[in-house]
């Protein structure tokens, strides 16, 4: 059996811009949607390390800088990019249909 | 004394007489030269065309060379005949020239193909200094270009008028381009390279005519297709100029016959360069000409012993970040060689080594050519590769220093001018050389192609005792330049957005370190004629703010030389009141600080409170500190405070490597802390001192002086110029008072404050172009860079099944 996706409306592609990240807020769970040059991938907004704001980070290939302190993050995976920092993100679910990006939130 | 004379004054005639002159010759030496220049650098013809480098850069011997050796040059003088008999030349004036010798060195010509129509105004070769100006005139953007051969030198062409503006397809008669020295694979990641600098390619094509009314308009190819062009450059390969030889009735195939002696069938008629043919062979890299140079010095000087053989021809593309080298023979049915490759497509990276009884045969680099010396070397020495077999296409970086020890002294380390290890070990010691450029200017050593730079440095590091390393520090590893090579690039390429660097020189993905460098470098150089990439900036330079550990920002508004009024003073609280702002602070640069802020109500803030950014938050003008100096004090001797207003002024909006703080204090109790600040004036009884590179951070430090001046202007003028000096060739993240250690005071004076007028012009006006163009980043509180950069996205709706 296939498992049914949840699928949330989110918002036009054109609201994120290439290589940025944006933040959602869904009741009480903030995410950021990167927009990889056309490819979409979610992850949960919050930084493991400090909280930080990684949706403002610098997008580095398929990985992103946390402003605060430097932290680094696989978008697509939510493991961190460096050993040394041991903890991980949760990742979302991402398609785009006709121009808009739904993410699957499993709350 | 005998009479020489060199028909030809190009490269190889020129190199012929330089070697002749080492051996001390009895002969009064005559060059005729049908160009009006003297002896340039073919090889940087394409760098020219490009703005690399200016003509007079190129220039190998210049006027005071010929008149120092006593050399007559008679240049702009085509020589039309030979009369062996009573061995003179003849000039097209019919005026005669006797020689006891002569040395042909008349070079080659463009080959222009039998199309109907290449006689069509705009239609270009591209062989000489008046070609390229001629092509320079030409030039502009977006000006339909079509250049025909995508060899070597058909290539270069393109990139450099491309660079100019102009919009380039080259077209090539055979399958893939370079075909001479690369295979089709090398061929079609070479040509992917290329496409992606902006130029079309199109393969194979065969031109029938170039049609127009009287200037060209267009191509035709033999399959009847058309392709419109306002200029052509013909670049379809060189002949031999023999025509001259040919007539005097000396023996002339294609080019004119020579021994491994370089003589011609005529006992005192001799030949150097592309117009000769040896064994069969012409030639049209530079390399082996230089040793037929040296072969027939020997010869002419009656020191006849040394005999010239053709060695494996190299090539190398200079076209930056288009890396493709080509060495030896590419012929992999020869029988008995085998091949090694290499390919890694993402990279763009293409390597193929051709092994013939355990030697290296001959090589295709492409993308990747980091270990041609290594090759070269390999190749050259005949070095047995059986024990390396597992280390073929990465070979272990050898030891600089070793490396260099362990060649013989004979071993050639500049290929192009043939300079010997034992040459440039003989200069370092007779002439004290300790920098690169001495050592270029006293042996010519890597002033041609440049591929053995590395190697003379080496060379150089290992031998001279007080060796000065030029400091390089690479900026990062996504992009594995230098920072001066970087601006280098930059510039001369003309790239406009941090993707474009990023994709041409660099892996394509860059990071935290690199983006936000290079998004600097091209404010820098380009002053908002760019592309800015906001994905390229930190969080602080997308919404001009300085990000808190909460995410939530601080807002600090100019307040130039912490002047303020009771008016601006009510905006701060109100704005304060209304967003809930949780704290106001003064900061220690006599600023107020509104913390806390929330992204989204960014804008709001600043409109509210209708002043500008006080670039609190970026590596640029911070602000400037002021006592209050003559208007208040008792003590001031100086108008610091409307002197600091004016400064910050000047200078506010602009960016810098990393931040930039002033002070400006109105006498030498320093009440506004001026000497620890990256530039300080400090008022004095009749003049300031203007001192720069202090620091009261991270590092404490007391600022140097770069000089004491009269007047107010004369201040903010020296101030300006080390500002705009500091811009330009500080490396990002470089903080002013590394700047200054790094380059030494005197250095920074004699080029700024004391630099020629001309210079202080250039470096002025270049800051004031920056700044007309610079503005208050807080004005896209109306327009934003990104319509969401501020407003929190709402979700359109929520869970569907």
């Amino acid at each position: 059996m296939t498992s049914q996706r949840v699928w949330t409306k989110i918002t036009h592609v054109e609201n994120i811009p290439p290589r940025e990240g944006r933040p959602v807020r869904i009741g009480n769970l903030e995410i950021a949607i990167f927009n990889l040059n056309g490819r979409f991938l979610t992850i949960e907004n919050a930084c493991p390390h400090k909280g930080g704001p990684l949706c403002d980070g610098i997008v580095t290939g398929t990985s992103v800088v946390c402003p605060l302190h430097g932290r680094h993050f696989d978008l697509e995976t939510g493991m961190p990019v460096r050993a040394s920092e041991p903890s991980c993100l949760a990742v979302f679910p991402t398609r785009v249909e006709n121009g808009i990006i739904f993410v699957d939130i499993d709350l | 004394m005998k009479r020489l004379v060199v028909v030809g004054n190009g490269m190889a005639g020129v190199a012929c007489v330089e070697h002749i002159l080492k051996r001390n010759p009895d002969f009064e030496i005559t060059i005729f030269g049908d160009e009006t220049h003297v002896n340039y650098n073919r090889i940087m013809l394409s760098l020219v065309l490009a703005g690399e480098k200016s003509a007079d850069e190129i220039v190998l011997n210049d006027v005071e060379w010929y008149r120092s050796n006593n050399i007559r040059a008679r240049l702009g003088v085509k020589i039309s005949g030979i009369d062996r008999a009573a061995r003179t030349v003849i000039d097209e004036e019919g005026l005669a020239a006797p020689y006891d010798k002569l040395i042909l060195a008349t070079g080659s010509s463009a080959f222009i193909p039998p199309i109907p129509g290449v006689d069509k105004e705009n239609v270009h070769v591209f062989r000489t200094l008046d070609d390229t100006h001629a092509l320079l005139a030409k030039a502009r953007k977006g000006l339909k270009t079509v250049v025909i051969g995508g060899g070597l030198l058909g290539l270069e062409a393109a990139r450099g008028l491309q660079v100019r503006g102009c919009e380039v397809t080259v077209i090539h008669l055979a399958e893939s381009l370079m075909e001479r020295q690369l295979d089709a694979t090398g061929g079609e990641y070479l040509k992917r390279r290329i496409e992606r600098l902006g130029i079309q390619v199109l393969l194979p094509r065969k031109t029938a005519a170039l049609f127009g009314n009287g200037h060209v308009d267009g191509l035709r190819f033999a399959t009847g297709e058309e392709l419109e062009a306002e200029l052509v450059v013909i670049a379809a390969g060189i002949k031999p100029n023999a025509e001259l030889a040919r007539k005097a009735g000396l023996e002339v195939n294609r080019g004119i016959v020579v021994n491994d002696f370089m003589e011609t069938s005529d006992p005192d008629i001799f030949a150097v360069g592309e117009c000769t043919e040896h064994r069969g062979q012409t030639f049209g890299l530079v390399a082996p000409l230089f040793d037929q140079a040296r072969v027939l010095a020997a010869t002419v000087t009656e020191n006849r012993g040394p005999v010239f053989s053709a060695t494996a021809p190299a090539a190398k593309l200079k076209i930056m970040g288009v890396d493709i080298f080509s060495a030896g023979s590419i012929d992999e049915n020869e029988p008995g060689v085998e091949v090694v490759r290499y390919e890694d497509p993402a990279l763009g990276a293409y390597k193929k080594l051709l092994i013939k009884d355990n030697r290296l045969h001959g090589m295709i680099l492409v993308g990747d050519v980091e270990d041609e010396h290594i090759y070269m070397d390999w190749m050259r020495s005949g070095t047995d590769l059986a024990p390396l077999r597992r280390q073929l296409l990465f070979p272990p970086p050898v030891d600089a220093g070793l490396e260099v020890a362990d060649m013989p002294d004979s071993e050639t380390i500049c290929g192009c001018n043939g300079v010997r290890k034992g040459d440039i070990i003989q200069a370092i010691h007779k002439y004290g050389i300790v920098t690169m450029g001495q050592l270029k200017e006293r042996t010519r050593a890597s002033t041609s192609c440049g591929t053995c730079a590395s190697l003379c440095q080496k060379l150089l590091r290992a031998v001279a005792p007080d060796f000065e390393e030029e400091t390089k520090t690479s900026l990062c590893a996504c992009v594995p330049f230098s920072y001066e090579r970087l601006r280098e690039i930059v510039r001369a390429q003309k790239l406009k957005s941090v993707q474009e660097v990023l994709t041409v020189y660099g892996n394509r993905k860059g990071c935290e370190v690199c983006k936000p460098a290079l998004s600097y470098m091209l404010d820098m150089l380009w002053c908002g004629d760019h592309e800015e990439d906001r994905s390229a900036r930190f969080i602080n330079d997308r919404v001009h703010a300085n990000i808190q550990k909460d995410g939530t920002f601080s807002v600090i508004p100019r307040m130039r030389g912490g002047v303020t009024s009771p008016d601006e003073l009510r905006r701060i609280a109100d704005v304060a009141d209304k967003y809930s702002i949780p704290m106001v602070k003064v900061t220690g640069s006599q600023r107020i600080d509104l913390l806390g802020v929330k992204k989204a109500d960014l804008p709001l803030v600043w409109r509210d409170l209708g002043m500008a950014s006080g670039q609190a938050y970026t590596r640029g003008v911070r602000m400037v500190k002021t006592c209050v100096g003559t208007e208040f004090c008792r003590y001031g001797v100086q108008d610091s405070t409307n002197t600091g207003i004016e400064l910050e002024r000047r200078l506010e909006n602009l960016f810098t490597p990393h931040k930039f703080k002033m002070g400006v204090v109105g006498c030498p109790r320093n009440c506004a802390e001026a000497t620890v600040k990256d530039l300080g004036f400090v008022g004095q009884d009749g003049s300031w001192q203007v001192v720069v590179g202090g620091a009261a951070g991270k590092s404490v430090r007391k600022a140097d002086l770069l000089v004491t001046v009269e007047t107010t202007e004369e201040a903010l003028e020296a101030g300006e110029l080390f500002f705009q000096y500091y811009r330009e060739n500080g490396n990002y993240l470089e903080r002013s008072y590394d700047f200054v250690e790094r380059l030494g005071m005197e250095k920074i004076r004699k080029e700024t404050v004391y630099a020629s007028e001309g210079e202080k012009r250039n470096l002025l006006d270049r800051l004031r172009r920056s700044k007309e163009l610079s503005r208050d980043a807080w004005l896209e509180r109306d327009r934003p860079s990104n319509p969401t950069q501020f407003v929190q996205i709402e979700v359109i709706e929520g869970q569907l099944v």
